[in-house]
């Protein structure tokens, strides 16, 4: 017997569309972290990779967990 | 017209049918069950509500996989810079005579060997400079303007200082990286490249 769904249809697209754009924010911050650490590492300075590499992994995994709510709300 | 012909008419422009129940799944106009909905219908069904949560969910997946190829991206310039520290200090390359090029004169050359093309423009008796060749905008080439004490870069109108390469107008924000020189018994030898922010 399946068990009903937590929320209704139209409390899960609220819900889906506050993932959406948590999720675009921090892509949207990702892009200007990698345009900077590019501009960085053309220019010679290798010391801020390793830290921006370390925060863009961070944004990954909060978008995974992001993802990861989304897929067990189904 | 009398008062009823009215009633009728407003009875003409009723509202329709509700779109979606209270949980938002969609309901054919005509409000009937899908079960006596027309065969093209039942065949077709549109689920708006449905449709729009789908279309969502996926745009947030595609937006994780857009994360994920940033993240590659960062990991991707860790590992070249680490293969970069490994490489050898470059050679020290003669480039050229100080008889073959006039005060005011400029010429490529590439160092180290495969190199970008590099520019030598030699400014005084004694004294030369040389840059990598590509504008750090969009890396078209640069031209010498050593009248001005300029180099120009004629796709966007940039423009660099001669003596310190860094840039003074246009769309250009990082210096050109300077190819450091030496000038030893009538050659000009090449000793290394300096990246500059």
């Amino acid at each position: 017997m399946s068990r009903p769904p937590r929320f209704s249809r139209s409390q899960r697209m609220t819900i889906v569309n506050g993932i959406l754009l948590f999720v675009v924010l921090i892509v949207i911050l990702q892009l200007w972290l990698l345009t900077a650490t590019m501009n960085a590492y053309l220019g010679g300075d290798t010391a801020i990779l390793v830290p921006a590499a370390l925060a863009s992994l961070a944004c990954l995994a909060l978008n995974l967990g992001l993802l990861r709510y989304l897929v067990k709300l189904e | 017209m009398s008062r009823r012909d009215l009633v009728s008419a407003r009875d003409l422009v009723r509202p329709a049918a509700p779109a979606a129940t209270a949980d938002g799944q969609t309901t054919p106009p005509d409000g009937r069950p899908p079960a006596e909905q027309p065969k093209w219908r039942r065949d077709f069904p549109i689920d708006w509500g449905q449709d729009e949560y789908v279309s969502r969910r996926d745009l947030v997946k595609f937006m994780v996989l857009t994360s994920g190829a940033f993240a590659v991206g960062q990991a991707y310039l860790v590992l070249r810079s680490a293969r970069d520290r490994g490489a050898a200090a470059p050679p020290v390359v003669a480039i050229a005579r100080v008889d073959d090029l006039a005060i005011g004169e400029a010429r490529t050359f590439t160092y180290p060997e495969g190199s970008t093309p590099r520019l030598l423009v030699r400014t005084g008796d004694s004294s030369f400079v040389a840059y990598d060749q590509q504008c750090t905008h969009l890396l078209c080439p640069v031209v010498p303007a050593v009248a001005e004490g300029k180099l120009h870069c004629p796709c966007h109108n940039g423009w660099f200082d001669l003596a310190t390469g860094r840039p003074l107008a246009g769309p250009p924000r990082r210096p050109l990286p300077r190819v450091l020189l030496e000038v030893r018994d009538g050659t000009v030898y090449a000793t290394g490249v300096e990246e500059r922010t």
